[in-house]
């Protein structure tokens, strides 16, 4: 059984204008030392699973699952108190901003030593001794003076490195990164992504990355499961993913990648952006953006099986070309 | 932090200096003639008046006269009351401790029931206890506290005879001023039921004199909660597992209380405004009721000498509160 | 949601364009229940203060020797004929209430025009001119603010004379340093927007950048500030009334007539108690309002 396991979560927000799926029966999995990669646009609902499973969610949500387990522990059925026994010490995250994420009003000390306190129980001098461990292992330099300080005396980079080490605190056995390098400069980003890689090594985590920078994934990731618009659309290892993308979406993601566009002029975009609240397609979400979409996509698509990447799609690419495809001839958007 | 005060010290010059004028001209623009005004006589002769004239040092130009004015005030001269003949400061001195004593008890009484109800209300935002708090909070933001002095007075010492209806101790006590604190001289003198007088001489003035505070502060600190609750830190501290009490009572509150403090300062200004009206209702000796009968006996030089010490209070009460400021916002403190 | 169905429509006019402007502020203040309530209050006050003659059951100062101090009616001994019962001369206390709403409106009124216009006029000097004028502005109004308002008030009051009409200049001083700093604030944060600049650029002169240009984009937040300053100029001058400053007696103000009621606080608590009541409903009721009007024009908290 996997580290974490999720089946057929659904987040459905209360707003003032009627329901709204934020996230639409998607299924994750993540297993001890591995790296999960989910990617998709803003908006696809990759934040919001994730609030879920740690309970951050407002009041305005309600979260289904058929299962949502743990380290073998059923999260959907634990009180509010048994749940902030595990976040925080085997489930902890780690944020896409990192200089508003950190306390104005506490040094850097207090905020590590926070979690110390709650879940080891422990006093003062092992704190110390402790966060500055930390500190020494995220890679910040004179870690005794930091201590003291607060976040505004520090970097973009430097915050998410405490933030890194703050949720590495209780030594997890899952560590979520939402975005964790999207505020960050260029060159950091690769010093935060290796640092977390490192980690997760080092530690045997699981650690699911989400992010919407195919870039990203390549360098990190073992396994990818992309979603779009709250729907899980494709899942695959990363080569495979890179090598043969089976859902429409994942091409479209792939090729607008700079390094990808071999042939010389403009970069290939996605036309169009993820349905909102009010304009929800029927049948497949990716229909109006598609460039495969026929008549038969207007009703729910078939979800493939895991030799094609569990594509939720009528018409699977197989090495560029859509299976089924009835032809130029049917489709809706040409 | 240094740099910050004397920046706000010096900022404070300009502003005396205009206060200083103010009560310099106050005099010389009341109708009617201002040596007679000062000298309270009546009947006056041609050659007393030429006297007076020359000990006022009206007989000067208008500079001298007011470099001479501000001689004296720096030496702590701050005149003389044309009715008790006694020195307006020594008269100051007397009475302000009563003053004091009220209006802490009222910004306490204000601070530890307006902090708590905003910070509920803004937890429990759009709920029955939200809007109800909120409503009392603006009905007493509207009252008209000397009426409301007054039905206070009807009911508790008129149909209830729980209390005195005014002064600020019952007349068979007596003792020395210590402290000029009324609870704290009564418990000093050992005298038994004298705390108990004191306390319920206090109770219906501080009620009234906080209700406009207390208003003021449970909106600001509902809005400035609403917005904390809100920050990335706030979910980071949930991400830890941390209980909500220590989410909202710590991270979030420590930092909607920056400005929540500011506010607090500013009730100053209301609150002597407001013990003006309280201690002319409750015939409570201090500061403010001293201002009105002065006014009413035409006592001219104590009205001018009190405005320029209560102003004089107020700027240093803001001085004492940007200094605050600066020590609970780590971003000012270095 | 119709409001925003009402924008799309393309305004062909620049009347349509402001009817669709106030369809969109009334959507927004009528979200807020107690802002309507406060607003209809309110109205029903300005109804009873203009037509108090009709609807007054006596005169205001009209004495009836043989009813004095009569309770109101659902008391033992109180009468019909007076239904709020009668102060110590026999005066009516309901008709002496319904006359003094025309005071205390009269006081806002004359109060808020006074502190805007001259707040106004001297805050768009101190924000488009900057420099030394701008810096001698700032700290006159440091100084006036550096004084509990009802002091200060108290003792203008004192060098001018007590009465209604000086009450309503002092509180009118007192109030008038906010509406200054406001519209320099406003001012300081338009003159550099790209409007402004083309205007100038365009050769707009100065009164028509200051009046026509700039002014009608700082007015949300004037507009606010003018309905709490009502509020407290209605609670201000009841205060000065009441501490023998204001109004004289026999004018049926309010805060005049709970100072004349003091003596008789615990003999018959209806002197006492109608008049304050009444300041109580109209200042809340325009507070009321002045929640729903900071709702519906500031854009920040729109979103919320």
């Amino acid at each position: 059984m996997a580290l974490l396991e999720i089946e057929n979560l659904t987040v459905t927000f209360k707003t003032s204008s009627g329901p709204f799926k934020a996230v639409d029966s998607v299924s994750l999995s993540c297993d001890k030392g591995e790296i999960l990669s989910v990617v998709g646009e803003s908006g696809s609902g990759k934040s919001v699973a994730m609030l879920a499973l740690m309970g951050l969610l407002p009041w305005t949500a309600t979260v289904t699952a058929d299962a949502m387990r743990f380290d073998g522990r059923d999260m959907l059925t634990l009180s509010a108190r048994e749940r902030r026994r595990i976040i925080g010490k085997d489930i902890s995250m780690i944020f896409q901003e990192p200089m508003s994420s950190l306390n104005p009003c506490f040094t850097v000390g207090f905020q590590i030593g926070e979690s110390l306190r709650l879940h080891l129980g422990m006093g003062r001098a092992e704190r110390r001794a402790r966060s500055i461990e930390l500190l020494k292992l995220v890679g910040i330099p004179a870690p005794e003076d930091r201590l003291s300080q607060f976040p505004h005396q520090l970097s973009g980079g430097m915050s998410q490195r405490v933030m890194i080490a703050m949720a590495l605190a209780c030594n997890p056995k899952l560590l979520i990164a939402d975005e964790p390098t999207t505020a960050l400069d260029v060159t950091i980003q690769a010093q935060i992504l290796d640092l977390l890689v490192r980690l997760q090594r080092d530690h045997g985590m699981g650690l699911i990355l989400i992010t919407h920078d195919m870039g990203v994934v390549a360098e990190t990731a073992e396994r990818v499961q992309v979603q779009y618009a709250g729907q899980k659309v494709e899942e695959q290892d990363v080569k495979g993913l890179f090598a043969d993308p089976h859902h429409p979406y994942t091409a479209a993601l792939l090729s607008a990648l700079p390094e990808r566009a071999l042939r010389r002029g403009r970069l290939p975009s996605i036309p169009g952006v993820v349905p909102g609240q009010g304009d929800r397609p029927p049948g497949c979400l990716f229909a109006p953006r598609c460039q495969y979409a026929t008549a038969a996509c207007q009703t729910a698509p078939k979800r493939q099986d895991r030799a094609l990447g569990l594509a939720l799609c009528n018409y699977p690419l197989v090495d560029g070309v859509p299976q089924g495809h009835p032809g130029k001839a049917a489709e809706v958007n040409a | 932090m240094i740099r910050f005060l004397l920046y706000r010290l010096a900022l404070l010059v300009p502003t005396f200096i205009g206060v200083s004028i103010v009560a310099f001209a106050f005099i010389r623009m009341l109708p009617g003639d201002p040596i007679l005004l000062l000298a309270g006589e009546r009947g006056m002769t041609e050659e007393r008046y030429q006297q007076l004239q020359h000990l006022y040092g009206f007989d000067q130009s208008i500079f001298v006269q007011y470099f001479n004015y501000v001689a004296d005030l720096l030496s702590g001269d701050f005149g003389t009351s044309i009715v008790t003949k006694r020195p307006v400061l020594e008269e100051f001195f007397t009475l302000f401790p009563a003053t004091l004593e009220l209006s802490l008890c009222a910004i306490i009484v204000a601070t530890a029931i307006g902090i708590p109800a905003g910070v509920f209300a803004a937890v429990k935002r759009g709920s029955w206890l939200d809007q109800s708090i909120m409503g009392v909070a603006l009905v007493g933001y509207s009252m008209p506290i000397f009426w409301w002095g007054l039905l206070l007075i009807i009911f508790f010492s008129g149909m209830l005879q729980w209390t005195p209806v005014s002064g600020r101790i019952s007349l068979i006590y007596f003792f020395p001023q210590v402290t000029g604190f009324m609870l704290i001289d009564s418990l000093l003198s050992g005298q038994k039921g004298a705390f108990t007088s004191a306390a319920s001489h206090l109770i219906l003035p501080t009620i009234v004199l906080a209700t406009i505070p207390l208003a003021v502060i449970a909106r600001q600190t509902r809005s400035a909660m609403l917005e904390v609750l809100g920050e990335d830190y706030v979910r980071t501290a949930r991400s830890k597992g941390l209980p909500p009490m220590r989410v909202i009572g710590l991270h979030a509150l420590r930092n909607a209380l920056i400005p929540v403090v500011t506010t607090i300062g500013l009730q100053v200004g209301v609150l002597l405004a407001g013990a003006i009206l309280t201690e002319t209702i409750f015939s409570w000796p201090g500061i403010g009721k001293w201002m009105v009968d002065s006014v009413g006996k035409r006592d001219y030089s104590v009205v001018q000498g009190g405005l320029l010490l209560i102003a004089a209070i107020i700027m240093i009460v803001n001085l004492l509160v940007d200094v605050l400021y600066g020590l609970i916002n780590p971003r000012i403190r270095r | 949601m119709a409001h925003t169905q009402a924008l799309q429509d393309k305004p062909a006019t620049a009347g349509a364009m402001r009817k669709a402007m106030l369809k969109e502020f009334w959507y927004y203040f009528s979200q807020n229940k107690g802002a309507v309530i406060g607003l209809y209050v309110f109205a029903a006050i300005v109804i009873i203060a203009v037509f108090a003659p009709i609807v007054a059951p006596h005169s205001p100062s009209l004495q009836n020797r043989e009813a004095l101090l009569l309770p109101p009616f659902w008391e033992q001994g109180g009468q019909f004929a007076f239904p709020l019962g009668t102060d110590a001369v026999g005066r009516d206390i309901l008709s002496r209430l319904i006359y003094g709403a025309r005071f205390s409106l009269f006081i806002g009124v004359v109060v808020v025009t006074l502190s805007v216009s001259f707040g106004v006029l001297v805050g768009l000097v101190a924000g488009f001119f900057r420099g030394w004028i701008d810096t001698a502005i700032m700290r006159v109004m440091d100084v006036i603010l550096a004084f509990p308002s009802l002091l200060l008030a108290l003792v203008l009051v004192a060098i001018l004379g007590p009465g209604l009409m000086n009450a309503m200049i002092a509180i009118a001083l007192i109030l008038q340093p906010h509406f200054v700093r406001l519209t320099r604030a406003a001012v300081l944060s338009e003159r550099e927007r790209e409007y402004v600049v083309s205007a100038r650029v365009a050769g707009a002169s100065r009164l028509r950048l200051m009046f026509v240009t700039i002014l009608p984009n700082c007015l949300a937040p004037l507009i606010v500030q003018a309905t709490l300053s009502f509020s407290s100029a209605i609670l201000d001058a009841a205060a000065l009334g009441f501490l023998g400053m204001g109004a004289q007696p026999p004018t049926p103000e309010w805060g005049t007539m709970l100072a004349d009621a003091r003596e008789f606080i615990l003999r018959a608590w209806w002197v006492v108690t109608f008049p304050g009541l009444a300041i109580l409903v109209t200042v809340l009721a325009i507070n009321l309002m002045g929640d729903g009007l900071r709702d519906a024009l500031d854009p920040k908290l729109k979103q919320s």
